[in-house]
């Protein structure tokens, strides 16, 4: 017999008040609820139980759910939330911070202004304390897939250098290429397009 | 030949870069109050700047909260009285697919989604003791009631 069913029968024998209350603290259940991000835009989450399911898909859309029950659906105010989850956010981490180079041409150089954006890299990265950077590297889609990713990994090292060059610490970088995957500016393949050639460093 | 050089050498410090950080998944980036992670049968104190590891249990007391980033950019925090398991996570950094299960068997979960939900709708789930929540992107946060022992 379950933990629960046997204390509600014990319960029998205090006040019946008392008993309802005893039974209802065993019940666990569960809260979602999504909330609209800095653009307003809200993203989907979908709650499934064996005994329903319920999509949460607009600003503080909320659904709880119980053992054996389908999930009820309800509006939270963005103050309940806050009061609900208050620790849960002081705790959450600063969003990534993120910055675009790119390099002279086709050559191995920085330009000059993401030369200054490798400063900024380690000024962010100091103030965060613990923290980690993430270099990806990115190209146009002239070029085979196979050779636009270790195109842009290669791409993705040579800022790595850099970095490690003004006294971060390897262990703190990690490096990726992308290939043509991310486009900034779309484009039709085999179409050069050099604002897409570029390496987003990222510190978080 | 000097480029072949370098992109070998290239390929070679990826390699090992890559076999030492394999098992780490995120870090830890705030931590306050009592914060442990069990990891392969063993409890240990979880402060900032600590890297988490797939089938990590992140424990919080009843004065703890952690917050922690993963190698998607996705963020996570948990207040008080929380057990979390990271029970499954893969991120391919090149094509961004994988897949991220979170398990959250008490206490409260606030979570921003990253590059693995963005790619695939179906790749992050959090799974309470009531529900499976499939997320499709953003901003979410998730409360479990303990039972009446507290677990």
């Amino acid at each position: 017999m379950p933990m629960e069913n046997r204390r509600c029968r014990a319960a029998g024998a205090i006040a019946a008040a008392l008993a309802l209350a005893a039974c209802a603290a065993t019940r666990r259940e569960t809260l979602v609820v999504v909330v609209p991000e800095n653009g307003g835009k809200v993203g989907t989450v979908a709650v499934s139980t064996p005994a329903g399911e319920a999509v949460l898909d607009s600003p503080y859309a909320a659904a709880t759910s119980g053992p054996g029950a389908a999930p009820q659906k309800q509006t939270l105010s963005d103050a309940e939330v806050k009061s609900t989850f208050a620790a849960a956010l002081s705790a959450r981490p600063e969003r990534p911070l993120s910055f675009t180079l790119y390099f002279l041409g086709d050559s191995d150089e920085l330009t000059p202004a993401s030369r200054q954006h490798l400063q900024e890299v380690l000024v962010e990265l100091r103030r965060r304390g613990a923290a980690e950077v993430t270099v990806v590297g990115h190209t146009d889609r002239l070029g085979a897939i196979d050779y636009n990713d270790r195109l842009s990994l290669q791409r993705a090292r040579r800022v790595v250098a850099e970095l490690v060059g003004i006294g971060i610490p390897e262990t703190s970088i990690a490096a990726a290429g992308r290939g043509e995957r991310e486009p900034l500016i779309v484009t039709e393949d085999e179409v050069a397009e050099p604002r897409n050639r570029r390496v987003e460093v990222s510190v978080r | 030949m000097n480029r072949m050089l370098t992109t070998t050498f290239a390929l070679l410090t990826i390699a090992v870069t890559a076999a030492t950080a394999a098992e780490d998944i995120g870090q830890i980036k705030k931590s306050t109050g009592s914060v442990l992670i069990e990891r392969a049968g063993k409890a240990m104190p979880a402060p900032a700047g600590m890297r988490v590891q797939v089938a990590d249990t992140i424990v919080t007391g009843a004065d703890g909260s952690v917050g922690i980033t993963l190698s998607d950019n996705s963020l996570l925090s948990a207040g008080p009285n929380s057990r979390l398991d990271l029970t499954r996570y893969a991120f391919d950094t090149t094509t961004h697919q994988g897949n991220f299960d979170a398990n959250l068997r008490k206490g409260t979960l606030s979570m921003v989604s990253g590059k693995l939900a963005k790619q695939s709708p179906d790749a992050v789930r959090v799974i309470t003791p009531s529900s499976v929540l499939a997320v499709r992107g953003t901003e979410f946060f998730v409360k479990v009631d303990a039972d009446a022992d507290g677990k």
